[in-house]
């Protein structure tokens, strides 16, 4: 999709005048050859190949694995900037996991005709075996990675909360190692907030949620559905950095009242499992019987308090996106506060008005689906044909509550480097954060994310985007 | 009424066991005029691994085979005072929202004859005469008839058949109450029968909220509103979330299933 309103540029106010976050960044890339920078980025690619970090493209047969593109032009975020993110983001995520349990327990927010209670009745984001359950600690989201963008120098809007298994950090944190590596004077010459500290931040928030019975030290594991998973680098790199064990279903059995890994001295209880492994292949004895990647009486376990399930089964109820224009409600019934950040106008086509609107303006509009994610089975209006307006038409027609729809966002640039040097390209943002009992911690960085193509204003990797470094700035 | 109840459920391999699991729901709580005044479990070829409550409140217990067994047998004793309540059950507990048990499942996905059937009863005006009638409907055009179904029979086949057991005809009433708008219930439980102790299977009826009375208790099969020859011990949306005992097992082999049950005064 392509656009041509007028879009904010995060590195230039005009031509060869920069920004103050980049200003140092500018004046060193001003004395570099391009030809050089050129030849840097290759390099870059090279090692990306050689570690191993791609990503296995749904629908694309003939490329099992495909690399994620990296841009050497990082993005730079003033302190100033991310403070003001940072406190938007901690909010909204302190109710979305006040929703949770709510949502869980005594629905308040339904009594309170907050918010409709059709949306979660007969919503398959609502896990009925999550009735009753309060997580240990009280923390539903481990892992949070809100979707934002910029449309302006302090408009920032929450794009997707991803409260189930957000994943990415792993280019987070590659990104930066690569960026040091190839050009550590810049880091010399600008203040930027470290991100390394992630896997450690990761470990000791989970272990903070750790159940009671855990002693000592409690025992973390990651959950991978296995090597043919489309994020299994991630999976097994994260277990790496943070020292857990990387396990898989066959290494898992229910042993003394406990879920039990397989080690060289027997079987040891897990205290924490991290899983990326969706909910409803995480239970065959509770959930789909057919799965094999799960952990057969594993919500027995987690009902009696044995495990802390990271993040919590049923979450999805939280950035179900028919839930998502309600956010805001959500966070101020919650927090007593406004909301700091912005929602994405959206019209719910479940709503007869709504409907009509965006048949209406189908063309100027951004439709997806309800419970979607990664950018398939999306209609991006401006880019479509005639016949995909169409065809989109009819789906509307036939399952209007199926989805919602938004406004084409003028999304802010950043440039990329090209042949002919610096251009911009629209970008979004994808901070991580870390929740446990006594602390919301925010990554000062995240995954920022490129659409590559002039005028595209699709980032997602599975659709062509690519990925930048991000630098937040130190005061 | 004090009823004595002793139900035991045994479990043949053909091949020692590797590894499996099983879910019990065989406790009965206090409450909705019942009393449990004692109650015990004794399993031999597993171990109990933990216990707790799910998210309709039943006291569900998990089990794991001892490696290499061939046999597992749970057996459940215990001693419960009932009052005759008439059905009525009241009001709603637990966090499980009401509007849960108007959602569809699986054995209760409603079809053209299910929708026949709640028509037949829609033009009764008050709720309670309405689930009576629709309960006689369903004990005339279900034959009470055992070996014809099992626990994956949709409520829409045993009706369009016309055949079916205890739990066909909770499944087709609360298919039918649902459709009907009226939030239902399904329980499983144990019943005194007249001039018979010895039994071979555990009884099974559903719950209509109303809302005059709350919860009310029908069983379709006895044509009566459970009284005070019954117990109730799970419940759920559907047979799936109430089943007395619910497995996983690894490896190959078959297994043979036997109960008795006794429920006496």
């Amino acid at each position: 999709m392509t656009d041509s309103k007028p879009h904010f540029d995060e590195m230039f106010i005009s031509e060869g005048a920069p920004r103050a976050p980049y200003e140092p960044y500018h004046n060193w890339f001003a004395g570099e050859d391009i030809k050089h920078l050129r030849r840097k980025s290759a390099e870059a690619e090279a090692f990306f190949r050689r570690i191993g970090i791609t990503f296995n493209v749904y629908g694309q047969e003939d490329a099992d694995e495909r690399l994620i593109p990296f841009d050497i032009v990082p993005r730079v975020i003033s302190a100033r900037e991310w403070s003001r993110l940072e406190r938007g983001i901690e909010q909204r995520v302190r109710a979305i996991n006040a929703f949770l349990h709510d949502i869980y327990h005594r629905q308040e927010i339904l009594r309170a005709g907050r918010v409709p209670k059709e949306l979660i009745a007969g919503n398959e984001a609502f896990l009925p075996e999550m009735i009753g359950v309060s997580p240990p600690g009280g923390v539903y989201t481990h892992i949070v990675g809100v979707d934002l963008v910029r449309t302006g120098p302090d408009e920032f809007y929450v794009l997707e909360d991803n409260a189930r298994t957000p994943s990415g950090v792993s280019y987070m944190l590659e990104n930066r190692e690569t960026m040091l590596q190839m050009f550590p004077e810049l880091f010399t010459n600008m203040k930027v907030r470290p991100v390394s500290n992630y896997p450690r931040a990761l470990r000791r928030s989970l272990s903070a949620s750790a159940p009671t019975c855990a002693n000592g030290k409690p025992e973390v594991a990651v959950l991978t559905p296995g090597i043919h998973n489309s994020a299994y680098f991630e999976h097994a790199f994260l277990a790496d950095q943070m020292g857990a064990e990387l396990v898989e279903s066959t290494d898992l059995r229910i042993a003394d009242g406990r879920v039990t890994m397989r080690t060289t001295r027997g079987y040891k209880p897990v205290d924490v499992l991290y899983r990326r492994v969706d909910d409803e292949y995480l239970d065959p004895l509770t959930f789909n019987p057919e799965s094999l990647l799960g952990v057969p009486g594993i919500m027995d376990v987690y009902r009696a308090g044995g495990i802390t399930i990271a993040n919590a089964p049923g979450t999805g109820i939280a950035d179900d996106k028919a839930l998502y224009s309600y956010m805001p409600d959500i966070v101020e019934f919650y927090t007593g506060e406004r909301a700091i950040l912005q929602n994405v106008p959206t019209w719910r086509c479940s709503e007869p008005d709504s409907l009509k609107y965006v048949l209406d303006n189908l063309a100027d509009l951004v439709v997806k689906e309800v419970h979607g994610s990664g950018g398939y089975g999306m209609l991006v209006g401006p880019a479509a044909s005639k016949r995909e307006l169409a065809a989109f038409t009819r789906k509307l027609r036939a399952r209007p509550a199926n989805y919602i729809a938004q406004p084409t966002l003028a999304l802010s640039t950043v440039p990329i480097l090209t042949q002919k040097g610096l251009a911009p390209r629209h970008v979004d943002l994808r901070p991580f954060v870390l929740v446990s009992p006594n602390k919301i911690d925010i990554t000062p960085g995240g995954l920022t994310r490129v659409a590559l193509k002039k005028g595209s204003l699709v980032v997602n990797s599975s659709q062509g985007g690519g990925t930048k470094d991000t630098w937040v700035l130190g005061d | 009424m004090r009823l004595r109840i002793s139900h035991k459920t045994t479990y043949s391999y053909d091949t020692p066991v590797h590894y499996a699991l099983q879910q019990l729901r065989l406790r009965p709580r206090t409450g909705h005029g019942q009393t449990v005044v004692e109650w015990s479990t004794e399993i031999s070829g597993a171990t109990r691994q933990l216990s707790f409550e799910d998210q309709f409140s039943n006291q569900t217990d998990l089990l794991l085979a001892d490696e290499g067994t061939t046999h597992i047998e749970v057996h459940c004793e215990g001693v419960v005072d009932t009052t005759d309540t008439a059905g009525v059950i009241g009001r709603h507990k637990g966090f499980a929202p009401l509007w849960l048990f108007l959602n569809e499942t699986t054995r209760t996905k409603p079809g053209p004859e299910l929708r026949r059937l709640a028509r037949e009863v829609s033009g009764e005006d008050d709720t309670l005469a309405r689930m009576h009638a629709l309960s006689t409907l369903i004990y005339d055009q279900v034959a009470y008839d055992t070996g014809t179904t099992d626990s994956d029979t949709t409520a829409e086949t045993a009706l369009t058949e016309g055949h079916g057991v205890c739990q066909d005809h909770a499944h087709v009433m609360i298919a039918a109450a649902r459709l009907l708008g009226h939030p239902a219930r399904y329980i499983s439980g144990y019943l005194l029968m007249d001039g018979i102790v010895e039994q071979d299977a555990s009884h099974a009826w559903c719950e209509v909220w109303t809302d005059t009375l709350g919860w009310v208790g029908f069983d379709v099969s006895n044509r009566i509103c459970p009284d005070e020859r019954y117990v109730r011990v799970a419940t759920g949306r559907d047979y799936g979330d109430a089943a007395p005992i619910l497995g996983i097992r690894q490896g190959a082999g078959s297994e043979d299933l036997h109960v008795t049950l006794q429920v006496q005064q």
